[in-house]
């Protein structure tokens, strides 16, 4: 029994539904809310199992399942489902992890009264993560890795009366939106250059090698189409997946509840960029036959891969927070993952994908349960001497540990690091991605012996860590099953690599070359070392006391610790740089578009000003000025006018006389 | 002569009509009782102001709104999307002596408005207006406005077109003079006069079109516009200085930028349904007067305008979302997140007008354009209505805060709201991202389909456009945070969370913002035949 790829649109739906119904039950609806989101999460994980076997069956197949979304000039704008064998192994782990943090959240978040918002998000995000995974559409993928974003936005500002919580959550939604531009644009471009972004369409689709054939043209700065597209294209991976340089959202997400640390860190969010840029390999590899070109795009992938994988160990050797640790250590698998792809193995990095899913999940739920015991105390510091108190919890961790440092042959995250390794060993460009992830593998053995050390070891160094005790099975059942994977899952690569076969049938087989086995032996065993010689044979006494390392390196330290001050750096350039657009913005608004209409305005009130001022000095004191003259000339002669009528006979009189001489004069003449 | 002509055509156009529209033994005309519905209400009101109680003078106006909805629901059933000429026409000799018609009609870009209008002004009396003063008064005022608006999106004749246009302006100046902030006096005589500034150059320009062509009517002065007769109209300097006139007057309606300094006084100081419909409706009437008459009529001088207009565009996309950011004023916030949106329209209608002009008698320059100018011109349409949820919706919210508090609607004036009301604080995160243009929600269609049709015309304008979501992503959600979020300070302290009637205010937007969002064809169906016929006269 297999499930069609008719009806693969049912794994994200269910926890959809789940999401509806947190969303619409009132705030008391708690049960009913994480009853439903844990339900769906079951049965799409047993859809998922169903999808895995339809997949298997037909490894190299890529069945597709394309619909219209709405009609666009004479055609219309098609989406569609995609099933193959990447699709569905990361749907089965995607629905496997997420089923168990949200069992695990049952017992976590027991205490918050908005515990049914929390199981909503959570099923939104596992829903968006999943139609990200089954989509066949370049636009189907976007949607969803935008609402992936917003879930996690969601969910890391959870506990929002925190300033500090909703600040993380904006930033880390912000940065990944950075990211995502550049995405946008490498789709607007695949878009216009191929006429549809359907991955797959018999024949059409653009990951397809006719559609990928019409890339390979120069463009003026010298990159093949190709290469700009797929770097753009990258930029989203950078931002989602938290590499260098936008990797500084991802340590402050811890923000969030720590289950929701794990699902992120694990299966949704962050391995979405690996996922994405796995799945769109073929675009990416489209120019690697180009001889003539500045760079690859599988070049800058490989680089900032090795930079990330290494920047992270690196930092995460100074941090103090648990779960800090974690995510810097997430920040650096990350890294591998992306070497991995750049150096041409995609198999590699998704089996990576894979196994780092059930081990960093683990690894999440473990310091929370940690913290969950010791009062949300989460500095390593002041934690200490937790094996005799949560056995099971250190158990667990403890293979997690294992795992995630490469520890051979048991563990699954040797036999996947072991494959990166042998990819980057091989690639033929350069030789530093190698060495830098060679490095990578001493640090991470050290700071996760560190940290179990720290956190495990020694004696209790704060009142919360004294009172911890053991967790509820809600919370301790999923750390068991988790671990249980981390070690089961080297059956996937040992004693033959089926994995990286169903995923990629025409790869050829890699597993007699066992020869860079011996040398990571060494260096793992050399990184657990060290940890345990600086923090586990003489454990730290109290929470004050300086770390070992410090008295060598100070400086180094303190930068490290400071995260090599990104932040401080990008709030100085861009943060500054946006802020003073901004201001620019604001201040042409009140002084040039506002100020051009005042002084409109103003030239309006003046005109009337002045041609009043015209009227009156002007027209009207001319005006008043010739009546004034009239008036005067009124006035002079009403005085003659006195009503006497002596007066009058008399001037008249005297007129008469006048004239006769006037007249007598003149005739005279 | 002349009138037999006119009757031909209108028989014409009234051929495509249903058979069950046919069969109605009176041509009910629809479109004018769209547009004279709200203005007999209006007069009622005026007439029983004395008369009526305080409830019914909230409820009348109220009904009377309602009616366009439903009016615009059988026009809607009715509608046939195939045809892309004008439906439902009705056209009467007015002025003979100038031959002026009152001649109405509609298309899917008129619908899509209509339906618009239809939604948001109940809507706007109903939420916003319980403690309204002279509800009567403010309800004839408010109907008055909405059957302008109507009369414009539905006017084919320059002349009624142009009445119903200024119309509008004497109520929106009372309604945010007499009912707005402390600030409404200044905003309200800068809306008017610097609108009737622009249109006194929009008048002057039509007065010489008819001058030269006898005739006011937009379907036939686009005939003589594409008849060949190129450069139409006049030729020369004379032509451009009548497009330079419409461009003015449609371009401070939108508005385009710089003209735009009207804008965030006006829409901060009117009160919360004024605003709720000057940016729904109002602020479409620009953009529709670009679709409707200065690009069919002035193909040529647009096409010839475009690349500045396109940059000027980009001015606003850009410079108004980090203006936004500077805002601590929230209904100013949100006015200059309308002026981003609307710029968004105005660069995917300059980008395709720089890639030719839309008239068949030009041979093509570029291949290809024609599916980016689709994806532009639907984005266009889908964008002016999605705007108009959001928009709408959160200009509402502002106004719950304001309600709540005396009139407090500062950045800074609240906090940790989301702890007292969820309802309230879910609602508006949801209009936040819808304007933010998250997918899944109505505002990412019509944005998508801009960017990808910009994209194929001008990819630069397109990549430094992108900034504008950027910033836009940037300046919602400090709004949501500083509101919504942290612990609960100043009036965000016991915050009263949503009552029944906002509730239903703000939820047929919420719905319709997630309808939209996942089946865009609802209304892509409805203009998608009209975009393509335009855009197949595009190179």
């Amino acid at each position: 029994m297999s499930l069609p790829v008719q009806h693969l649109w049912l794994i994200p739906a269910l926890p959809l539904a789940a999401a509806a119904v947190g969303a619409l039950t009132p705030r008391s609806g708690r049960t009913l809310a994480a009853g439903a989101a844990i339900a769906t999460m079951a049965g799409a994980f047993l859809l998922a199992c169903l999808a895995l076997g339809g997949a298997l069956d037909f490894p190299a197949a890529h069945q597709v399942l394309n619909f219209a979304w709405f009609d666009l000039g004479a055609t219309s704008l098609r989406l569609g489902l995609l099933l193959d064998p990447l699709t569905a192994f990361m749907c089965v782990m995607v629905t496997f992890v997420s089923l168990l943090i949200f069992i695990f959240s049952t017992g976590y978040m027991k205490a918050d009264a908005n515990a049914k918002q929390f199981f909503c998000f959570l099923s939104l995000f596992a829903a968006a993560m999943l139609g990200l995974i089954i989509a066949n559409s370049l636009l189907l993928l976007f949607v969803c890795w935008e609402l992936v974003g917003l879930a996690s936005y969601l969910l890391i500002g959870f506990w929002f009366h925190k300033p500090a919580a909703a600040a993380a959550a904006k930033k880390a939604f912000i940065t990944t939106r950075i990211g995502d531009l550049g995405f946008l644009l490498g789709l607007l471009w695949l878009q216009d250059a191929q006429g549809t972004l359907l991955f797959y369409d018999g024949g059409h689709g653009i990951l397809e090698s006719a559609a990928l054939a019409n890339l390979t043209h120069l463009l003026p700065c010298g990159l093949a189409a190709s290469t700009a597209i797929g770097l753009l294209i990258f930029c989203g991976a950078i931002g989602k997946s938290g590499q260098f340089p936008l990797h500084v959202w991802l340590p402050d997400a811890m923000e969030g509840p720590t289950p929701v640390s794990a699902l992120i860190h694990a299966a949704t969010m962050v391995a979405a960029g690996v996922f994405l840029i796995a799945r769109v390999y073929p675009l990416m590899a489209a120019d690697q036959l180009l001889a003539n070109v500045p760079v690859h795009a599988l070049t800058v992938v490989a680089f900032i891969g090795a930079i990330t994988a290494l920047m992270g160990a690196l930092i995460a050797v100074a941090q103090n927070d648990i779960k800090r640790i974690l995510a810097f250590s997430t920040v650096s698998q990350l890294g591998y993952m992306m070497l991995a792809i750049g150096v041409g193995s995609w198999v590699a990095a998704i089996f990576h994908l894979l196994t780092h899913a059930f081990f960093k999940a683990l690894l999440f739920l473990g310091a929370g349960s940690v913290i969950h015991a010791a009062h949300h105390e989460q500095d390593i510091r002041r934690l200490g001497g937790l094996r005799p108190k949560m056995k099971v919890t250190f158990a667990t961790f403890a293979i997690g540990m294992m795992a995630l440092s490469g520890v051979p042959f048991l563990f699954s995250g040797f036999w996947s690091k072991e494959a990166i390794l042998h990819a980057a060993h091989g690639w033929e460009v350069s030789s530093l991605p190698f060495y830098a992830a060679v490095l990578g593998v001493v640090l991470t053995a050290f700071y996760m012996t560190r940290l179990v050390a720290e956190v495990f070891y020694g004696a209790p160094r704060s009142d919360e860590a004294s009172h911890a005790h053991e967790n509820s099975p809600a919370m301790t059942v999923p750390l068991v099953i988790l671990a249980a994977c981390s070690i089961l899952f080297s059956l996937l690569a040992w004693p033959s690599p089926w994995l990286q076969h169903q995923l990629d049938p025409s790869a050829h087989s890699e597993s007699g070359d066992m020869s860079l086995v011996l040398p990571s032996i060494v260096l793992v065993a050399l990184g657990l070392g060290a940890g345990w010689a600086y923090y586990g044979r003489r454990p730290r006494t109290k929470a004050e006391s300086p770390d070992p390392l410090d008295r060598y390196a100070p400086g180094l330290m303190a930068a490290l610790a400071n995260r090599l001050g990104f932040d401080e750096l990008y709030a100085a350039t861009v943060g500054r740089l946006s802020s003073g657009f901004a201001t620019l913005a604001a201040f042409l608004e009140v002084f040039v578009w506002d100020g051009a209409v005042r002084f409109l305005a103003g030239l309006g009130e003046l005109s009337g000003l002045v041609s009043r001022e015209n009227d009156e000095a002007g027209f009207n004191a001319g005006f008043d000025a010739g009546s004034k003259t009239l008036r005067d000339t009124g006035v002079a002669y009403s005085k003659a006018q006195t009503g006497d009528a002596h007066g009058y006979l008399r001037t008249l009189a005297l007129g008469f006389v006048l004239l006769l001489i006037l007249v007598i004069l003149g005739g005279a003449r | 002569m002349h009138r037999e002509r006119t009757r031909n055509e209108y028989e014409k156009e009234n051929e495509w009509q249903p058979a069950a529209a046919r069969r109605c033994p009176v041509n009910i005309p629809l479109l004018s009782l769209l547009i004279f519905t709200p203005w007999v209400g209006a007069l009622l009101l005026f007439v029983l102001r004395r008369r009526l109680s305080a409830s019914l003078g909230r409820i009348l106006p109220i009904l009377f709104s309602l009616s366009t909805l439903i009016l615009g629901g059988i026009v809607l059933a009715r509608f046939n999307p195939v045809i892309t000429g004008m439906q439902f026409t009705e056209k009467h000799a007015w002025i003979t002596a100038l031959n002026v018609h009152y001649h109405i009609g509609l298309d899917g870009l008129s619908l899509v408005l209509v339906l618009l209008t239809g939604i948001i002004s109940p809507l706007a009396l109903f939420g916003p207006t319980r403690q309204v003063r002279c509800p009567a008064i403010h309800g004839a005022l408010f109907l008055l406005l909405q059957g302008s608006a109507l009369g414009v999106f539905l006017a084919l004749d320059f002349f009624p077109w142009f009445v119903f246009w200024e119309l509008s302006l004497v109520p929106a100046f009372f309604l945010i003079k007499l009912w707005g902030g402390p600030g409404a006096a200044r905003a309200a005589y800068q809306f008017v006069i610097y609108t009737i500034g622009g249109s006194a150059f929009m008048l002057l320009g039509f007065a010489a079109i008819f001058a030269e062509t006898r005739t006011f009517d937009f379907l036939e002065l686009k005939l003589i516009s594409m008849g060949g007769q190129a450069p139409i109209l006049f030729g020369g300097a004379a032509t451009t200085w009548v497009f330079l006139g419409v461009l003015l007057g449609l371009a401070v309606k939108v508005p385009l930028f710089p003209f735009h300094a009207w804008l965030p006084p006006a829409y901060a100081e009117a009160p919360t349904g004024t605003s709720m419909f000057l940016t729904s409706v109002m602020s479409k009437m620009g953009a529709y007067g670009f679709l409707r008459i200065l690009w069919p009529l002035f193909p040529l001088q647009f096409h010839a305008a475009a690349p500045i207009l396109l940059w000027l565009a980009l001015g606003g996309v850009v410079l108004s979302a980090f203006a936004a950011m500077k805002q601590t004023d929230l209904k100013r916030m949100v006015a200059y997140s309308s002026i981003n949106h609307l710029s968004y329209c105005l660069l995917a209608m300059c980008a395709v007008a720089t890639a030719g002009p839309v008239n068949p008698a030009f041979p093509a320059v570029m291949i290809g354009t024609s599916e980016s100018g689709i994806a532009a011109l639907s984005g266009t349409i889908l964008q002016l209505f999605n705007h108009g949820l959001s928009a709408a919706a959160l200009f509402f919210c502002v106004g719950v805060l304001e309600s709540r508090t005396g009139g407090l609607r500062g950045l800074g004036d609240f906090g940790g709201v989301r702890t007292a009301a969820p309802v309230f604080a879910g609602l508006c995160g949801i209009a936040l991202f819808s304007s933010l243009g998250l997918p899944g929600l109505n505002g990412f269609i019509g944005e998508f389909l801009i960017f990808r049709g910009v994209f194929g015309l001008a990819p630069w304008v397109a990549a430094v456009a992108t900034l504008g979501l950027l910033a836009t992503a940037l300046f919602l959600l400090t709004f949501w945070q500083r509101v919504f979020h942290g612990p609960a300070t100043g009036a965000g302290v016991n915050f009263r969370d949503l009552d029944a009637t906002e509730i239903a205010t703000l939820g047929p937007l919420i719905v319709l913002m997630f309808v939209l969002g996942i089946f865009p064809q609802l209304l892509a169906g409805l203009i998608n035949p009209l975009v393509t016929t335009w855009a197949a006269t595009l190179p």
